[in-house]
């Protein structure tokens, strides 16, 4: 017999039911506040230790030679701007392809290498990829540059972003190809310009993914971009970059330049957070009514 | 103006397993054929190897002569991108290019096609939804609104817009309203009925009431076979093959 409402029973399963779904909204709710908690304590804090030493000095002049007050990290900022242009530029479209050829051809054996192949890339330690870098370029040019920095941050965006592509390729239903086919409209120009356009954000997800995560590399840096302590404009010669900068002031023994470190840790994740900001307002302009 | 399609022997596989037995047909210019039968009878196979869909599926393959005008379609040499732009498709379920604008999701055909004159284009578009029904509904929000965020039997029409829009000889539906309530369904229906001034259409539907309505001439698909195939009329009222009669009666299927 099917229990009618009001009968204690059903009350009982009713409030159970209720409780239940609390105490699953409660959790919930206490994992997406876990999630925040541990940034905004890191950004926090970062304003709290940097924000003393940030100034327009700061922000407009080259390091002062040690012992002496003032300077600024001015070359490193635009040389990190310089190395990860260079990356983007590189590592975006190859990642994005290889993404395409993965979703749209590769159902076959060589996808599965290629497939396996990214994802062990994407485990491999980043100083590793500084050190292969390093010998293939840095050794064969005998000095260190922008160039091959931007190459070893680049081979660390590729598989990121080549899966990420994959993934939401793989999420457009087929029915849109079929229609665009349909149509008459050749695979290539179904595949740029209507399958990777309906996925186009999350592509672009995971493009900022890859990018804030090579945007605070150190490691790989270190063998190829190396570090500059005065302005530079030649992108083939040594390059200064925010997180060796910082690197170098944080293990130093001086207060000042201890300042100064935090001081660019703050400018670093502002620079990222602008630039995933910039992006995600850029691509969502002209976004139509009922995209889903 | 809609040219005639005219099909011989034609076999289908999917893999090994054989699902279109040598298939005799000849659909008039300007005229509505229906395509009816059971689930799995291979009538969907049937429409999406006139236009050559039916090999985009891995492992798929089709045999035989099919003429569409003077355009042979399993011919040496043709491209099944161009018969594809000739001949139009509409599916079962809605699928509108769901980032696009309504107004480009009509455009995406001629546009991908290479197409780029602004004001022919606009005239196209503005033609082709009113051939769809479509116009009076969106005409005011063409661009501001998603495709995807019209009601499904808009969505439908918008479809059917977008495959005229490329001006096709023969548009092929495949069970186009099968997702549509009724009041859709016959708005689709009458737009079949309009639309065959202009072309030549071929239309799956499971529905027979649909079939009796719309169509000038019915085949009916048992297993991969045309069991028969004549005037609407006469497959409805006096069909000569049992088959036919036990399924039109509802006895199987």
């Amino acid at each position: 017999m099917l229990k009618q409402p009001g009968d204690p029973e059903t009350l009982k399963l009713s409030l159970w039911r209720r409780a239940m779904n609390q105490a699953a909204n409660v959790f919930a709710i206490s994992a997406a506040v876990l999630v925040i908690v541990p940034l905004m304590a890191i950004f926090v804090y970062l304003l709290i230790k940097g924000v003393g030493a940030l100034d327009w000095a700061f922000l407009t002049q080259t390091p002062k030679p040690v012992g002496e007050v003032g300077g600024g990290m001015a070359n490193a900022i635009v040389g990190s701007g310089v190395i990860l242009s260079i990356a983007s530029v590189i590592g975006i479209p190859m990642g994005i392809g290889c993404g395409i050829y993965l979703a749209e051809y590769g159902r076959d054996r060589f996808g599965d290498v290629v497939r396996f192949t990214a994802d062990v890339l994407n485990g491999v330690p980043s100083i590793v990829i500084g050190i292969a870098v390093y010998s293939l370029i840095v050794v064969r040019q005998k000095h260190f540059s922008a160039f091959s920095g931007g190459i070893a941050l680049a081979v660390m965006m590729i598989p990121t972003v080549a899966r990420a592509t994959e993934e939401m390729l793989l999420m457009v239903p087929n029915n849109v190809r079929e229609a665009a086919f349909g149509l008459g409209i050749p695979k290539w120009r179904t595949t740029l310009s209507i399958t990777l356009r309906t996925a186009s954000a999350g592509v672009i997800t995971g493009c900022m993914l890859a990018f804030a995560r090579v945007a605070g590399e150190t490691a790989p840096l270190l063998f190829t971009a190396f570090g500059n302590q005065y302005w530079n404009k030649n992108p083939n010669q040594p390059t200064a970059a925010l997180p060796l900068q910082i690197y170098t002031y944080a293990i130093s023994p001086f207060d000042e330049w201890h300042k100064q470190a935090w001081a660019g840790a703050l400018i670093l994740i502002i620079m990222i957070v602008a630039a995933v900001a910039a992006v995600r307002i850029a691509t969502s302009r002209g976004t139509l009514k009922g995209v889903s | 103006m809609g040219v005639g399609i005219e099909v011989r022997g034609l076999n289908a596989w999917y893999g090994k397993s054989l699902a279109l037995k040598s298939i005799d047909m000849t659909m008039p210019a300007n005229h509505v054929t229906a395509v009816i039968g059971p689930s799995g009878c291979g009538k969907s196979t049937f429409v999406r190897c006139l236009n050559r869909m039916h090999e985009t599926i891995p492992e798929a393959r089709a045999e035989g002569l099919v003429k569409v005008g003077e355009m042979e379609v399993y011919g040496d040499g043709q491209d099944p991108v161009e018969i594809r732009r000739r001949i139009g498709m509409v599916f079962q379920k809605p699928n509108p290019f769901p980032t696009m604008s309504i107004y480009d999701n009509v455009a995406a055909g001629l546009r991908l096609n290479g197409f780029r004159n602004r004001k022919q284009m606009d005239e196209l578009v503005e033609r082709s939804l009113k051939l769809a029904a479509l116009w009076e509904e969106v005409k005011d929000t063409l661009h501001k609104q998603s495709g995807a965020s019209l009601s499904g039997g808009q969505q439908q029409r918008l479809c059917i817009a977008r495959s005229l829009a490329v001006e096709p000889e023969v548009l092929l539906m495949d069970e186009p309203a099968s997702a549509l309530d009724p009041i859709s369904t016959s708005k689709i229906e009458e737009l079949i009925f309009q639309l065959k001034q202009h072309y030549t259409v071929v239309i799956v539907t499971h529905n027979m009431q649909q079939a009796a309505r719309v169509a000038e001439f019915t085949g009916f698909f048992l297993m991969g076979s045309l069991i028969e195939y004549d005037k609407t009329e006469k497959i409805f009222t006096t069909p000569a093959d049992k088959r036919t009669e036990d399924y039109i009666t509802g006895r199987f299927g």
